[in-house]
Formats: structure tokens, sequence, C-alpha cells
């Protein structure tokens, strides 16, 4: 009984590895072939769209709700030690520095990360992938790179999207319970801020977008066993991804502060 | 074995293992240029798996395949793609890309290796889907098409670059016995009006003599006879003769 155990926890920990390590070739092959023609373009820019159609009307009312809800707690905090001024300064630092990077991440994530997943894998299990090949077209160039590549250079744009959609929120709590003016409150958000509060945090998420299109990618283009296989593709995108982004973000953080301190 | 002198597709002593399961063992044969070849087999003999590693969508473990003189384990990516512009796929079950139109099925390939004009591709695309009966259904999505429209797209859109080989996953499978019969039909044109070499599996040999001049059989992974249908009707082996008899019994019913 004990050894069937240990045989299964064994075999599960070599399948894991092996997913690890498959994952990290898929990876490393889509740096190599982002750099080789034929560059798809017109692909990248239709998937840009796409990312864009599913993520932003999820990107602006989350950014909004978070912002008033930071307000909120910021405000119940701070007016105790009686800085209640510092209130537009400590939400556009949080908003800018982490907030806004890792909720755009876990939300494309969730929503494009698992649209990727499932799509790729319907494609693989209804040959659709292979039928691509068959008419001599590269299916790792023209699904993977262009959603990867797509991924990369949306999420910067949906993450400052996020930061002032964040901020407008807390402009608006703010608003309503102090009468801040906008000009005021943009004054003071701001004058705390620096570029390298929100140029290498929005940088960082080029990483959050490779995470999510190479994870998914890699799931959905390597799925089998019909249509389970879909299924599953699109939910361990969104969990692999989601927890990737969140570990890789320490290293991100630890960095940021080693280079821009 | 039948030997050619200038075979267009060989196989030589080809095997395939999915982890322990061996699906292909030591299979060879040859198929001139023009030529019709039909491999015959039970399900899961291996069929799809040697169609799939002739056109490079699976590598064979041991053995060589050579398609118009290029051995494709030879060959990198870039040139693989090349070679496969000489090479059409009907898929068993159409795999059409369902997000976009039957039209821009056709019309996707035609963009991508040709300079031609959209008027061009338009043209191209209606002749190829009027070939096989379906330019009224042009703009309709693969969704909507029934399961013979849908191979009928799939033979449309396999030709469409016309290759000079086609290679065709059981294409009356699935279908009704007259859908099944006007694909017949449409792959004994082909190889008739274009010369197109065909290589074509199935497990239904009734509806392959309009076409094949030769055929294979498999069983188990391993080509166990090939020949003409006369050839394989004299055959000791009984998995041979029955399903060459198949053959036999539709031709008895066409002179009739």
């Amino acid at each position: 009984m004990a050894r069937t155990h240990s045989n299964t926890l064994g075999s599960r920990i070599v399948a894991f590895l092996e997913h690890a390590g498959d994952l990290g070739l898929f990876a490393l092959r889509v740096v190599r072939d982002a750099f080789r023609r034929p560059f798809e373009l017109q692909e990248i820019s239709r998937q840009i769209v796409e990312i864009g159609t599913r993520s932003v009307p999820l990107i602006i009312p989350c950014g909004i709700a978070l912002g008033i809800v930071m307000s909120l707690h910021t405000r119940a905090s701070l007016v105790r030690f009686g800085a209640a001024s510092m209130i537009p300064a400590a939400l556009t630092i949080a908003t800018f520095r982490e907030l806004g990077p890792m909720v755009t991440g876990l939300l494309v994530a969730g929503r494009v990360g698992a649209g990727i997943g499932s799509e790729l894998a319907g494609m693989r299990v209804t040959e659709q992938i292979d039928a691509l090949e068959s008419l001599a077209i590269d299916s790792f160039k023209y699904l993977v790179i262009t959603r990867v590549t797509a991924c990369v250079l949306a999420l910067p744009v949906l993450t400052i999207l996020m930061d002032f959609s964040g901020l407008m929120g807390g402009l608006f709590s703010e608003a309503a319970f102090s009468h801040i003016s906008a000009r005021l409150y943009i004054h003071r958000g701001f004058a705390a801020m620096g570029w390298s509060d929100y140029i290498p945090t929005t940088i960082k998420t080029t990483v959050f977008g490779f995470i999510i299109g190479a994870v998914s990618c890699y799931l959905g283009y390597t799925a089998s066993q019909g249509a389970t296989g879909v299924g599953h593709a699109a939910t361990r995108s969104v969990v692999l991804s989601s927890l990737l982004l969140i570990l890789v973000n320490i290293i991100l953080v630890k960095l940021t502060f080693f280079w821009f301190s | 074995m039948t030997r050619h002198a200038d075979p267009l597709i060989r196989l030589d002593h080809v095997s395939k293992s999915f982890g322990r399961r061996a699906v292909l063992e030591e299979v060879s044969f040859e198929v001139s240029a023009g030529e019709g070849f039909c491999i015959l087999g039970k399900s899961g003999s291996g069929k799809s798996v040697t169609l799939k590693l002739m056109i490079g969508l699976l590598t064979s473990d041991r053995g060589n395949i050579v398609i118009d003189d290029e051995e494709l384990k030879a060959l990198d990516r870039t040139s693989l793609l090349e070679v496969r512009k000489k090479i059409g796929f009907m898929f068993q079950d159409g795999a059409l890309f369902d997000s976009i139109p039957l039209s821009e099925n056709l019309a996707f390939p035609l963009r991508r290796h040709t300079s031609k004009s959209e008027k061009e591709i338009r043209d191209i695309v209606c002749e190829k889907l009027s070939e096989v009966g379906l330019e009224k259904e042009l703009n309709k999505m693969p969704a909507d098409l029934s399961g013979g429209m849908r191979k009928r797209a799939g033979l449309a859109r396999a030709l469409v670059l016309d290759p000079p080989i086609l290679l065709a996953d059981e294409p009356g499978s699935g279908l009704d016995p007259v859908t099944a019969s006007e694909i017949s039909d449409l792959l004994r044109e082909l190889k008739e009006r274009q010369k197109t070499t065909l290589v074509v599996v199935t497990h239904d040999a009734v509806r392959v003599h309009g076409f094949a001049d030769r055929l294979g059989v498999l069983d188990r992974g391993r080509m166990i006879a090939c020949g003409t249908s006369e050839e394989l009707a004299d055959s000791r082996d009984e998995l041979v003769r029955a399903l060459a008899s198949r053959g036999e019994a539709k031709n008895v019913f066409s002179k009739s």
C-alpha cells in the first residue's frame, strides 16, 4: 500500500518535472521563433484587437471598483493619523506600483488565457492545427508566436488603462467623501511619484504577458483527449499562468528595487 | 512488392511507436506519379498514422520516407513546408477552420502561398467549390455544414493549390452510400483528369476500385499484402482476401 502510494507520488513528481521541462522548452522556442521570418504582423494586430476587445470591458470597471475600495481602506487608516491629504499619493503609488500590473495580469490570465487555451486545444483536437501544417503553414508561428507577442504588447497598454481607471475610482470616492477637486487629487497623487514608480512596473507586465501567452498556448497547442482536453487546457491555463504570475512577480519586484532603488 | 523505376512517394521500412505501443512496423511501399494507391485495413491498423508520416505531421522512429526525391527526415522546417505545398491532405472530418466561412477556408492557403489578386482567388475558390458541389454554400460557416459537405469542403481545400499528390484519410467513412460514392467519383475524376497521385486510406474497400490501381493491406502495423485487387483476391491470407472480395462485390454490382 505504502509502496503504491510512493510510486504514485514519484510518478506525479516525474510528470510534473516533465511538464515543467516541456513548458520551458516551449517558452525558449517562442523566444527563438519570435525573431524569425515571417513576422505575421497582420495576425498579431488581429490578436491584439481580440485581447483588447475581450479585456477592456473587464479592466475599466474592475479598475474603478479597485480604486474605490482602495480609497475606502486607505481613508480608514490614514484619517486616524491625521494624514488624509496623503490618500491620493498612497492610492496612486499602490495602484501604479503593484495593484494595477498585478490585477491586470490576473484578469487577462482569467479572460484571455482561458480563451487562448481552449481555442488552441479545440483546434488541436479537431485536427485544425494539423490542417494548417498540411497547407504548408507553420502553425507554431501562426498560432503561438502571434498570440504570445500580442499578449506581450497588450499587457502594458491594458495596465495603463487599469492604472488610470483605478485613479478615477479613487477620485470618485475621495470627491464623494472629502469634496477634493480633481486637479488637487491628481496633483497630490503624482507629486510623490517619479518615473521609476511606473515605468519599470508597467514594463514588467510584458513578462506577465509572455507568461500568460506562453502558458496558455503551451497547454492549448499540446492538448489531447478530445473535449475533456479542451476543458483541461482552459482551466489549467488560468490556474498555471495566475500562479506563475504571482511567483514571478516576487522576482520582478526585487529586480525593480535593485535596478531602480 | 511491385517496384517502380521512378516512384513519387517511397516508404522504406518505416516504423512508428507511441510510447511502448508499436503502431507501424517496417512498412514499405512505393507510389508512382499519377498512380492511385489505397491502403486498406481495420480500425487501429495504423492507416492514418501512415498518412500523417507521409506529410511530416509525425516523424518515423525508423526508416525513410521520400516524397518527390526529398527525404522528409533530412529536411529542415522550411524545406518541409515547401514539400507540403506539393501535397493536399483530406482529413477524416474535414478539419475546416471553424472561425472563418467556407470561402475563407479555401482562400487562406491561396493568400499565403500565391500572389494572386483577390478576384483571381475568388474565382479559384468558386471553381473548386463548384467541383465538389458546394458553390451555394460559399458563405456558410463550417458548423452549418453537414458531415458530407464538410468532407467535400475539406477535399476542395486540399486541392486549392493544385497539388500533384493527394492524401485522403477515410474519404467515405461516416457518410451515406450516395455521398460516399460522390466522393469516390470526385477522386476518380481527379486522378483521370489532372493525373493527381492519390494515396487513400480506408477500411471500406467497396468504393476504391474507381481510382485505386493498387491496394496495400495493413494489419496491426504491418503491410501484409500489396498489389492489384486481382492479386489480393488470390491471396492466402483470409483478411486480405476478405478486403479484396468486398471490392469485387462492388464490381459485380457495378456491372449488373
